[in-house]
């Protein structure tokens, strides 16, 4: 097979991911040579070459499959890459304050999270089963660690060793489900098992298959019942190691989800298709009810984040454009309004450390006006309540499945948004409604600014961001069909 | 940029400007938040007349429109008012500065305060505005926001069940409306409500998008049985809260079913007018008789409320030119009495911090000009001809007696027992000896009171002889719509509305027959 690759601007499309290898390896080098006093650094560095990336990413001209079928950049690619890697670069701004209590001031912190976010990267423009695991792999071995890196902290190597066991379990799984694939249509090119497929037809090895992958990556983006581990780990690992789980591998994992389905899958929607609507509803209403016993705000916002991947869900099961372009909203949106609360959640310390459970946050409305009314539009938004951006993403969302006639599965959605409103709600009841106990300490500037900016967006959505990013998305979903 | 295409926005958009400065004032100088709250809701008002003044009541249709795409394909920004949209605005404009100056003793986070209702108020007028279906619901939607806040922050002992409580009730009936709103959007292809206004949906179709509908805007409006949330509410929010929520936030649900509903489901609404019917009669005699038992001011005008917006529902889906002109002047004058009687009970809760009736009595002797206001109000209440709480009643009555007789002749008992609530409450509070000690030093109305209550005192009778400015205004669009409906459910449209014609004439009384009289005159133009 002769390589397609004949000179170093026929690489163009893959310079992103170039880059950020090469400087993830520059990175780890200096790292270790620097004084460890001075690993801010590092992770400044890092930082800045994620947005070097992702300019890179924006500024790709055109569309191409490389590596002879291996990767793939198209719109879609790009748009989820972008996503990823501000998902990345803001959950690294979130780990720059007070790094040392919360134990990731190591330069390694930066690197693992560099190398994970170039394993999302690989498995955003993933056009092979093979790459398809490779980027999966590289991430998850690079979250396995960062879920662990507090190691003097029981709770975090807990979380470490959960996350890694079931998620290698996970992977089994995958890998077991893209060999019956590979078995039963003789690729492993996402391109040409659709070619396979239309051609043979589906074979009950085929659905197997299918079966196995899609809970692989179910568990990635951990909808219920492959969510089990995301709780605990939530609730382990440290706070900015939680924010930067919470957004970029949702996201890639979605991709992942949506490309198999969408691109390789799509003759035989309507198999996979029960399979993403139960994952959807079991994911919607069991998050829903969840959370409402929940003290803990990161072991809330697990659930909360089960919830949302079940809603977004709601939009691939269409397995429509409208739907693909309805999650890829709803992803855009869902990171902006995590990055709010977790960008709060680390600007609430008292003097026994970050605020932990509910309670802890009681009358933040008088002593941090400003955090808790960010809080509170979040929450509001987390809700899908208008004109907030998060009932834009549902909007989106439900359009699409309504236009496929699901309308049981709208029905129950809807309503398990209701119920979950009561859990949101509780956290600004809490914060405004109830009379303050803690002093909090002083808030670090760039958490100032990035609460302004998602709280900007999440308000202002209707005038400032909806348009371009529904346009964005259009593009991007128009890319795989 | 004209005054035509840019009048609603401004007006729409203009309170949350308002607030956005707020937002950016310090939360120590309070009295400039009050001021710039204030000239913030007075300009709004002045140009909602402004809007008022420059709407042509003869045209059916859309006035003032801009359209153009915004997100996607799905939404877009429309905006345009209509003879039945033009009035809420007008009203919510009226009411929000006397909310303002209402909560001006408010002392606790002032700023959050003016701010969420700066916010409530783009909210508000944004529902009557918008041109589109799924801004509508955005707009519909997001006044839970402030108002769980305002009930729940500034509200009373129990107001963290009140807020939940009135949150869900509202959202679990409304997010069924959103997929409603979404298959429409599908069958039609389209959120441009002038679009789906001459769409025709399919009848099977027709009776789901109703039912959802239903579900939010009964539990809005409120209906019985879906009521429980309001006495709540009503009685845990702060002055100003209940005034809007009495005062407009209820008739967002009866809009809704003028502007959906009826116009676009005409089978279904014609299928369900009777269930509607029976659950409005309940809602008049049975909230009447349980507002007859309340110990609580604020708790009793609640109930009540619910039976006048009896009135409402039955008079629109009586479904001619008479019911929907009583429901559209009922809801005006249910607007303006039932905030001027929260404000009322505000008077003395402030001065008292009691809601409870029995705490009061003999308030005639100090308080006399109260005891004017007050009574002026509860007689609007009661529906006493000269006010405007008669015309609306009366209207919607003789509505219904035209489509049933007997739904007119039970509906009929709830002005009876309005009669028995409102008087005997006045007669408890104001009147008797005064034999509490503590009421002995309590002062009559202050200049800011008299400032809000006067001028809607004012209105309540205006409106009450001389009823033209509201009839007038709806009477081209009303028409239009009863033209429409009963062209769908077959009924000929020209008997339909030459009956409401001869009945107009002949059975209002002196005070509205000329201004009725002319209401139908004008022929609908689409026709």
């Amino acid at each position: 097979m002769n390589s397609d690759v004949t000179d170093f601007a026929s690489l163009a499309p893959a310079y992103p991911e170039m880059i950020l290898a090469i400087g993830a390896v520059v990175l780890l080098m200096l790292g270790v040579g620097i004084n460890k006093e001075r690993s801010a650094l590092v992770s400044w560095l890092a930082i800045v070459l994620l947005a070097v990336v992702g300019l890179v990413v924006i500024l790709q001209p055109t569309d191409a499959v490389l590596f002879n079928g291996l990767f793939i950049s198209d719109a879609f690619a790009r748009y989820m890459k972008v996503l990823v890697i501000g998902g990345a670069g803001l959950a690294l701004i979130l780990s720059m304050s007070n790094a040392v209590e919360n134990g990731v001031h190591k330069f390694e912190y930066s690197v693992l999270a560099l190398l994970a976010t170039l394993g999302m990267m690989i498995m955003v423009s993933a056009h092979d089963l093979m790459s398809l695991y490779v980027g999966l792999e590289l991430q998850s071995l690079a979250l396995y660690v960062m879920a662990a890196i507090k190691r003097d902290d029981s709770r975090a190597s807990e979380a470490g060793l959960k996350y890694f066991v079931l998620g290698a379990l996970s992977s089994g799984m995958l890998l077991y489900g893209a060999s019956l694939v590979y078995g039963f249509t003789g690729h492993t090119n996402l391109a040409e098992i659709v070619v396979a497929i239309s051609n043979e037809g589906r074979s009950i090895g085929l659905i197997f298959g299918v079966v196995f992958l899609l809970a692989g990556v179910a568990f990635k983006i951990s909808a219920v019942p492959f969510h089990m581990w995301t709780p605990d780990v939530y609730e382990g690992a440290p706070t900015p190691v939680t924010a930067f789980f919470a957004m970029a591998p949702k996201v890639a994992a979605m991709t992942l989800m949506i490309r198999l389905t969408m691109d390789s899958f799509a003759p035989i929607t309507r198999d996979w298709q029960q399979i993403i609507i139960f994952l959807s509803i079991a994911s919607m209403v069991l998050a829903a009810f969840a959370a409402i016993g929940q003290r803990s705000l990161k072991r809330l916002i697990a659930y909360s984040s089960i919830g949302h991947v079940g809603f977004a869900l709601v939009g691939l099961s269409s397995g429509t454009q409208v739907g693909v372009e309805g999650v890829a909203i709803y992803m855009a949106i869902y990171v902006t309004m995590t990055v709010g609360f977790f960008a709060c959640l680390l600007s609430l310390r008292t003097a026994n450390g970050y605020v932990e459970s509910i309670e802890d946050l009681a009358g933040a409305a008088q002593r941090r006006p400003f955090v808790a009314a960010i809080m509170a539009i979040v929450m509001f938004s987390l809700i899908g309540l208008p004109p907030l951006a998060g009932f834009f993403a549902k909007w989106h969302v439900f359009v699409a499945a309504i236009e496929a006639h699901l309308y049981l599965l709208s029905v129950i959605g809807v309503l398990a948004s209701a119920v979950s409103a009561f859990y949101y709600l509780r956290i600004i009841k809490v914060m405004y409604f109830d009379e303050p106990m803690h002093e909090f300490a002083a808030v670090p500037a760039e958490l100032n600014v990035i609460m302004a900016v998602s709280g900007f967006l999440v308000v202002a959505y209707y005038f400032v961001v909806g348009s371009p990013l529904a346009n964005l998305a259009h593009t991007a979903a128009g890319s795989l069909f | 940029m004209t005054f035509e295409n840019s009048i609603l926005t401004i007006i729409t958009w203009l309170p949350v400007v308002g607030a956005a400065i707020l937002l950016f004032t310090p939360r120590t100088s309070v009295n400039a938040i009050r001021w710039m709250a204030l000239i913030v809701t007075v300009v709004v008002f002045v140009l909602s007349l402004a809007l008022w003044q420059s709407f042509d009541p003869s045209n059916p249709g859309f006035q003032f429109v801009v359209n153009m795409p915004w997100i996607g394909d799905s939404i877009g920004y429309r905006v345009g008012v209509d003879g039945i949209s033009v009035l809420f605005v007008v009203l919510t404009a009226l009411l929000m500065p006397a909310a303002v100056i209402a909560s001006w003793e408010v002392e606790t986070r002032v700023k959050e305060y003016m701010i969420v209702f700066l916010v409530l108020e783009t909210l508000m007028i944004g529902v009557f505005t918008t041109l589109d279906l799924a801004m509508f619901y955005v707009f519909f939607e997001g006044t839970l926001l402030p108002m769980f806040l305002i009930i729940g922050i500034w509200g009373g002992s129990a107001r963290i069940q009140a807020s939940y409580k009135f949150f869900f009730y509202t959202f679990i009936g409304s997010v069924l409306m959103l997929l409603a709103m979404m298959a429409m959007y599908w069958d039609a292809g389209t959120t441009d409500i002038t679009r789906l206004l001459t769409h025709q949906f399919p009848a099977g179709m027709q009776t789901w998008l109703w039912l959802a509908f239903f579900a939010s805007l009964a539990v809005k409006m409120p209906m019985w049985p879906f009521h429980r949330w309001l006495p709540e509410a009503h009685v845990q929010a702060p002055t100003a809260g209940s005034v809007i929520l009495a005062a407009i936030l209820l008739k967002l649900g009866g809009y809704g079913f003028l502007r959906f509903s009826l116009p676009m489901f005409p089978d279904a609404s014609d299928m369900f007018a009777d269930f509607v019917f029976v659950l409005s009669v309940a809602a008049i005699i049975i909230t009447s008789m349980v507002a007859l038992v309340q110990t609580d001011i604020k708790k009793l005008i609640a109930y009540s409320s619910v039976a006048h917006m009896g009135f409402v529902t039955m008079g629109i889906f009586a479904g001619n030119a008479l019911g929907i002109q009583g429901a559209m002047f009922q809801m005006i004058s249910h607007g303006i009495v039932s905030g001027a009687l929260f404000l009322c009970v505000g008077v003395i809760y402030d001065r008292m911090h009691t809601r409870e009736i029995s705490a009061y009595g003999g308030l005639v002797e100090r308080m006399p000009q109260y005891a004017f206001a007050f009574m002026v109000f509860t007689m609007a209440n009661v529906g006493l001809p000269g006010t405007s709480g008669f015309v609306g009643e009366f209207l919607t009555m003789i509505g219904v007696f035209q489509v049933n007789t007997w739904v007119a002749f039970f509906a009929a008992f709830g002005v009876i027992f309005s009669a028995c609530y409102a008087l005997w409450l006045y007669r408890r509070v104001i009147f008797g000896a005064l034999t509490k000690d503590s009421l002995r030093g309590i002062l009559d109305l202050n200049l800011r009171e008299k400032l809000v209550l006067y001028p809607l005192l004012v209105l309540t009778v205006v409106f009450g002889f001389y009823p033209a400015p509201i009839l007038d205004t709806t009477a081209a669009a009303v028409n239009n719509l009863v033209t429409q409906y009963a062209t769908a459910t077959g009924v000929d449209p020209a008997v339909a509305r030459a009956e409401a014609q001869v009945q107009l004439d002949h059975a209002a009384p002196s005070g509205e027959g000329e201004a009725a009289g002319e209401a139908p005159a004008e022929p609908a133009a689409a026709h």
